[in-house]
């Protein structure tokens, strides 16, 4: 139960998060010094964490929904399976993240 | 809708402690979940102390040992005491089971607390009323249902189609399941919740049965079936080991593969 309320969480989160990539997009549209109040904000200590949840949100809400389609299909509802699939959804998604901002610092997504 | 809280007068206030056993050496505490229609007041926990040595290993045992020897008003069902007819369902450690096939010595350290099936209306301290769970049984047609003839002997079934009703006819209809959904929590009064639908694969998967199209036209509906959300509660807590969620998955499926 813990981890389907996760996923309606991240869920929910994503609509928040879609906003802010909605809000950088439009301000990327409309000059540089609308950009330029996004991208500050985005580049704050409080921007970055938000990012790096939104991140966790999508990708952690990616790795369960394949879950859930695994289970519509049909398969996969064995106590073993179950757990490792929704344990493993969690790791995934939080490895993910984190791989991805390691990935992003090291090619200079960090300045 | 959905209610994080409890209402008012439902909400547990207090409790007594009933004196340990004398000459008990070992006993285990139990913590109860009590409540009587006649006294207006709200529920409580009572603590109970049994005496193990006395006493036989289920949680049932420990029920049936505290209104012999302590409190003769503890209220609660029992009959078959060995798992089969899904009587003595209730909430033992956080978690629905049988009282009678849930040993005392598997709840870990401390109180063995007990209370009634979850979000369910109480008749009195560990009954809860199943009227709306048992009409949610009746509204799936349990029963064989056939257009042809009726043969002069026995409707015959192969060894192959018996299997397909492996794993769901052993359903004792204890109630477990559905009272730890939380759609069912929420929508008990439109969503059929797991019991109710796994006898509705049951019989739609039935070789004999000659209903599936109707069976499954009578499911077709945002609330009846499409309220499970694969949260999985309800085969973490089924003390038969069966799949609830597994059943209602198959379901969701047939309603896919009848319109392609």
């Amino acid at each position: 139960m813990f981890l389907s309320i996760v996923h309606r969480a991240t869920g929910i989160a994503l609509y928040v998060g879609t906003l802010l990539l909605a809000w950088w997009l439009i301000a990327a549209a409309s000059g540089p010094t609308a950009y330029g109040h996004v991208h500050d904000f985005i580049a704050s200590f409080i921007g970055r964490l938000i990012v790096f949840g939104y991140t966790w949100a999508l990708l952690h809400h990616l790795f369960s929904g394949i879950r859930h389609l695994v289970w519509d299909l049909g398969y996969g509802f064995k106590a073993n399976e179950r757990e490792t699939m929704t344990w493993g959804a969690l790791v995934a998604g939080i490895s993910a993240t984190v791989l991805l901002w390691i990935i992003a610092y090291m090619i200079g997504g960090g300045r | 809708m959905v209610e994080f809280a409890l209402p008012k007068n439902s909400k547990i206030t207090g409790g007594k402690v009933w004196p340990r056993p004398a000459g008990a050496t070992e006993a285990r505490e139990f913590k109860i979940y009590r409540w009587n229609p006649d006294d207006g007041k709200n529920p409580s926990i009572d603590t109970y102390y049994v005496d193990t040595h006395d006493c036989g290993p289920m949680v049932l045992d420990g029920l049936i040992w505290i209104k012999n020897h302590i409190d003769p008003t503890l209220t609660f069902r029992r009959s078959c005491r060995e798992g089969v007819c899904g009587s003595c369902a209730m909430n033992i450690d956080g978690q629905n089971t049988l009282a009678c096939t849930k040993s005392m010595h598997d709840v870990k350290d401390g109180a063995v607390k007990v209370n009634p099936l979850p979000h369910q209306p109480v008749v009195k301290d560990l009954v809860p009323d199943l009227t709306n769970f048992y009409a949610q049984y009746a509204s799936i047609e349990p029963w064989l249902k056939t257009t042809t003839p009726t043969p002069q002997r026995e409707w015959r079934q192969s060894h192959e189609d018996r299997e397909k009703l492996d794993g769901l006819y052993e359903c004792i209809l204890c109630a477990c399941c559905s009272t730890s959904c939380p759609s069912y929590w929420w929508n008990s009064q439109r969503y059929l919740g797991p019991a109710a639908l796994l006898q509705a694969t049951r019989w739609v998967n039935d070789s004999r049965d000659e209903s599936t199209g109707e069976r499954l036209d009578n499911l077709e509906d945002p609330f009846r079936l499409y309220r499970c959300h694969t949260i999985m509660n309800c085969a973490k807590a089924c003390p038969k080991g069966l799949n609830p969620a597994e059943a209602i998955a198959e379901l969701k499926l047939k309603m896919v593969e009848r319109q392609v």
